[in-house]
């Protein structure tokens, strides 16, 4: 596999706008930015409303995710192109969550929304939503090698790589969730123990593109993570996980990476687990 | 469009007193620019990014110390660095 199957520049989403078989899907954390405006003929994906059970902390399950997608006109044989805001947080959340349930061809458009519009890209109205007849989607079933729950994480603790991927003030305890949301959540601060702590935003340049996979491979190695052990990526709720994930599994070929998508919110919840406090 | 407004967003329904707000907005010659607005630590790391509002506006929720501001808007690139305070408004105007 190499790096351009799973990343495209805008030049070739450009040249693939009215290609059939390709579906370029907006996945956003505000979920109200595709109604402003979108690239032309992208479908939107929700990841709230879509890609989460309704009920449980879980995601939809096989039956949900075939649904999903067929009704959004996406075939198993078709290229998906991923992109959104936030550095692409929630597009990589979703790529992850396309390979989970065994989708062949997806990739992420590098810089994603905000390298478009950083370029002055065209988006079109909010209201110009694209017509794509409904498909017979059949999904894998979940590929669990790529995701970690809590009890991976606890016996991962002083003996696999763990990479915490949130801000150096949320590692540390001083924050509890990303600057841009209120610090409201009651779980406790802090980290698992043993983790490193590798801010996802060391994987990208300020126009959200990815660095080179050489500059990636340094920035792991510099950081001292032997990439040849297992690694489970978490962060808050497993999104800007997925973004490292995509980084060592899809970029750089790592395939004993896993994501932890229970990520700080569950962990730091949990009863009587152990918490470190500070800096690495 | 709208024009730019002053200073953040509308504070209603935030809880100013537990918060560290740093907010405000950005302009070209007065008018607001569509664009992000990412905030980095005193380590110059990165903490968070939002997309501006129609006005320009963007707001972040901090902890109390030094921080850089940088807004990222088509062409430029311009840095602000801020105190931040408890229960205190950061306001920080950011011309392009």
């Amino acid at each position: 596999m190499s790096r351009s199957d799973v990343l495209v520049d805008a030049d070739w989403v450009q040249a693939h706008l009215d290609d059939p078989k390709v579906v370029v899907v907006e996945v956003d954390e505000d979920t109200a930015a595709y109604d402003k405006n979108h690239i032309r003929n992208a479908v939107r994906i929700d990841w709230k409303k879509d890609l989460q059970d309704p009920v449980r902390r879980d995601f939809v399950d096989q039956a949900g995710f075939e649904a999903l997608l067929s009704a959004k006109g996406i075939a198993n044989d078709d290229t998906v192109v991923l992109y959104g805001g936030n550095n692409n947080w929630f597009a990589s959340y979703a790529f992850w969550y396309f390979k989970l349930y065994g989708h062949g061809d997806v990739r992420l458009l590098d810089g994603g929304r905000k390298k478009w519009e950083l370029d002055s890209r065209d988006l079109v109205d909010g209201a110009e939503v694209p017509a794509r007849a409904a498909t017979e989607y059949k999904a894998q079933e979940q590929n669990t090698s790529l995701r970690a729950f809590r009890d991976d994480v606890l016996a991962a603790i002083g003996s696999k790589n763990l990479v915490d991927v949130r801000s150096p003030d949320e590692f540390s305890g001083r924050l509890l969730a990303p600057a841009h949301l209120p610090q409201e959540q009651s779980q406790r601060p802090g980290h698992v123990p043993s983790a490193r702590n590798i801010p996802w935003s060391k994987n990208a340049n300020d126009d959200g593109t990815f660095k080179s996979n050489e500059e990636l491979t340094a920035l792991y190695q510099a950081e001292g993570v032997d990439l040849a052990q297992d690694t489970i990526a978490y962060c808050r709720i497993g999104e800007r996980s997925a973004l490292t994930w995509f980084v060592l599994h899809q970029l750089l070929g790592q395939q004993n990476v896993k994501n932890y998508d229970g990520s700080w919110t569950e962990y730091g919840s949990l009863v009587g687990v152990p918490i470190e406090l500070g800096s690495n | 469009m709208c024009g730019a407004k002053a200073g953040g967003p509308d504070l209603a329904g935030v809880d100013v007193a537990n918060e560290t707000i740093i907010q405000g907005s950005v302009t070209r010659d007065g008018e607001p620019v569509n664009g992000y607005v990412r905030l980095l630590d005193a380590g110059g790391e990165f903490t968070a990014e939002v997309p501006t509002s129609s006005t320009g506006q963007f707001r972040f929720f901090a902890a109390p110390g030094k921080w850089t501001v940088r807004a990222l808007v088509p062409g430029a690139t311009v840095d602000r660095v801020v105190v931040a305070s408890q229960g205190a408004q950061t306001e920080v105007p950011i011309a392009v």
